[in-house]
């Protein structure tokens, strides 16, 4: 018996019980889709975090206090308080590779206006912040360098702090209350949008520095230093001159450790790719083991297919069909099965993200190798689940088949 | 290896089953010819070795000892897919209950053996048609299983026993589910292929109207042959 004719006998038998047959290839198709889906939404958050990263340009330096630590993860970043406004200062001063520097710091509060309550993240930052991140004020205008010197209280709206408080009406010139505090809007930020589906910048109020520390937060101290160079090719120099300005700051002895660390955008860049693609590897691991369920359900369906097909195996052995006709059969059974829920799996896992991309908002990308490997592993689950029952079914003595009940 | 027009011979053929921990001699040493074309009936009552004695002329079983020549050559010692071969090639079978593919066409439970034997499926689907007309079912070829009464399923079981042109044909109680009347129509179909077609028949049974139209009979007991009538 060919294998054309083969494929052909198994599928004539999966079409005779097509819901059966429908509902065995159900894990596959549930799996794969799963797979599909979850990697496609993985890839799409990479895909935007490194995207938004390259908007951000090359020369974005960072700078908090503690000292270097794991991959980005500033362990005790917080909690180790050593930068001051004097820091960036001086940096200003003396870092003839940087261009602007913000020093900055953040909280949590309640925003009230008028009946309106909104709570959001507020971010005290320097007059030049907007140069350094490369935003731009919609309506209005930005505190400039005498109202951070005075400490005003003022403040500049993020889009969507600004829709959810005014709703559309002109927001300029109006009192808000931050922690209770009277602020005035003196302007509002484009809308930028999300980041990677995580971090909404679009929600937060940014506010002089010294008013924050001042008025919101009751300290001297600063979290972090915003700091650009003057291009991207002097960022390496910008990071020197920086730490040896802020040793001198600092007092620290030669040799001693730093109690901060300058990191540079495209490191964080880089690190917030590494860990997209490892929650990418993640998310389709765990939605693989779906697709591993679905296999075991092949071979379970094709296990009692095999024991309802008893009388069938039996008259076929009966008329001449041998072990392997019998086995080749079955085994092809379930590889046509799982290989056809593959293929409506990625159909389904290719709307699922589309439908997922649309209504959360979040970039999906379906990638032609996970099609490929999607495929690939359902052909594999079919040979491996399918083996058994088949096996099973080619060891059956024709007359005991052929008497069974 | 006798050179004559013996089709089967059987020498002293024994089967022992084990159930469990106790032996069962269900057959005791059976020796008998078959020539071509001879129309035999094997009867018995149940327990008597006759289920037994057919699944080994039919290859589907192996004698534990003895042995049994089909066409001159031993088949008692061949493997399990050289009996498959035999099976498909030399032997067609009609059971009592009919056994055929349920959901499926009387044309394609006829061709099943075909599939087996690597026909083309264009050639397959010809021959299916003309040996379905040849038991009179012409008409009937596309109707499914559940929709032919026993009769006519019968007949696809005996249409299906002879698309490979086999050497002999097993019938094990083949009217054994139907009524007098379709089980006449059947008897007369086994006939008619005996006396034109010169087919080899063995009818198994204990059913004596069904014996009546064979001109050889054995009569088993406990797993012996205990009489022979020849005509």
């Amino acid at each position: 018996m060919n294998v054309l004719r083969t494929i052909r006998v198994s599928l004539r038998a999966l079409g005779r019980n097509k819901m059966r047959s429908f509902l065995t290839a159900l894990g596959i198709i549930i799996g794969v889709g799963a797979v599909i889906a979850t990697v496609s939404i993985g890839e799409g958050a990479k895909r935007e975090v490194e995207k938004r990263f390259e908007e951000m340009g090359t020369n974005l330096l960072y700078v908090r206090p503690g000292s270097q630590s794991f991959r980005g993860r500033h362990y005790g970043g917080g909690s180790v308080q050593t930068l001051t406004a004097d820091d960036a200062k001086a940096i200003q001063e003396k870092c003839d590779a940087v261009q602007y520097v913000s020093p900055s710091v953040s909280t949590r509060a309640q925003v009230v206006y008028g009946n309106k309550n909104w709570n959001t993240s507020i971010y005290g930052v320097g007059d030049k912040y907007p140069e350094i991140r490369n935003w731009d004020v919609e309506e209005g205008i930005f505190f400039d360098e005498n109202m951070v010197k005075s400490g005003q209280k003022v403040c500049v709206l993020g889009s969507e702090v600004n829709q959810n408080l005014f709703e559309g009406a002109d927001p300029i010139g109006q009192i808000i209350r931050l922690k209770k505090i009277p602020f005035r809007v003196i302007g509002t930020l484009e809308s930028i949008g999300e980041s990677g589906g995580f971090w909404n910048r679009d929600d937060m109020i940014l506010v002089p520095y010294t008013t924050a520390q001042r008025r919101l937060l009751g300290t001297t101290r600063i979290s972090s230093i915003d700091v650009s160079a003057v291009s991207g090719s002097r960022t390496e120099e910008a990071t020197r001159q920086i730490e040896d300005v802020l040793r001198i700051q600092h007092k620290i002895a030669p040799g001693a450790e730093d109690d901060f660390n300058v990191r540079n955008m495209s490191d964080i860049a880089e690190s917030a790719a590494e860990s997209r693609e490892a929650l990418k590897i993640l998310l389709g691991g765990i939605a693989s083991v779906s697709l591993l369920v679905g296999g075991i359900g092949i071979m379970n369906i094709m296990l009692v297919s095999v024991t309802e097909r008893i009388r069938e195996i039996g008259i076929r052995m009966s008329v001449g069909a041998r072990e392997k006709d019998i086995l080749f059969q079955f085994l092809y059974e379930a590889i046509v099965l799982s290989i056809l829920g593959g293929f409506l799996g990625v159909g389904m896992g290719v709307v699922g993200s589309t439908l997922i991309s649309k209504l959360a908002g979040w970039e999906t990308l379906v990638s032609l190798w996970s099609i490929i490997a999607a495929f690939l592993f359902s052909g594999f689950v079919g040979i491996f689940f399918g083996f058994y029952p088949a096996w099973k079914a080619s060891k059956l003595d024709p007359i005991d088949a052929l008497r069974y009940e | 290896m006798s050179s004559n027009n013996n089709l089967i011979q059987l020498e002293n053929l024994k089967k022992v089953y084990k159930i469990g921990e106790t032996e069962v001699n269900a057959l005791g040493g059976v020796s008998y010819d078959i020539k071509e074309g001879d129309l035999v009936a094997i009867m018995g009552p149940s327990g008597s070795g006759k289920s037994t004695l057919m699944n080994i002329i039919g290859c589907l079983d192996r004698p534990t000892e003895g042995k049994y020549l089909l066409e001159g050559q031993e088949v008692s010692t061949l493997d399990k897919n050289m009996l498959a071969r035999i099976r498909n090639q030399k032997i067609g079978f009609v059971f009592q209950t009919f056994n055929l593919l349920s959901r499926t066409t009387a044309l394609e439970n006829t061709e099943l053996p075909l599939l087996y034997s690597s026909t083309p499926a264009k050639k397959a689907k010809e021959m299916a048609y003309d040996v379905l007309a040849e038991v009179g079912l012409k008409g009937r070829e596309l109707h499914r299983t559940n929709q032919l009464s026993g009769g006519e399923q019968q007949r696809v079981a005996i249409a299906r026993s002879l698309i490979n042109n086999p050497s002999l044909v097993l019938a094990d109680e083949p009217t054994g589910n139907l009524d007098s009347k379709t089980g006449k129509e059947i008897m007369d179909i086994f006939q008619k292929l005996n006396q034109e077609k010169k087919i080899t028949i063995i009818l198994v049974t204990h059913d004596p109207d069904v014996a009546s139209i064979t001109r050889r009979r054995i009569y088993l007991r406990d797993g012996l042959i205990i009489k022979e009538e020849n005509e």
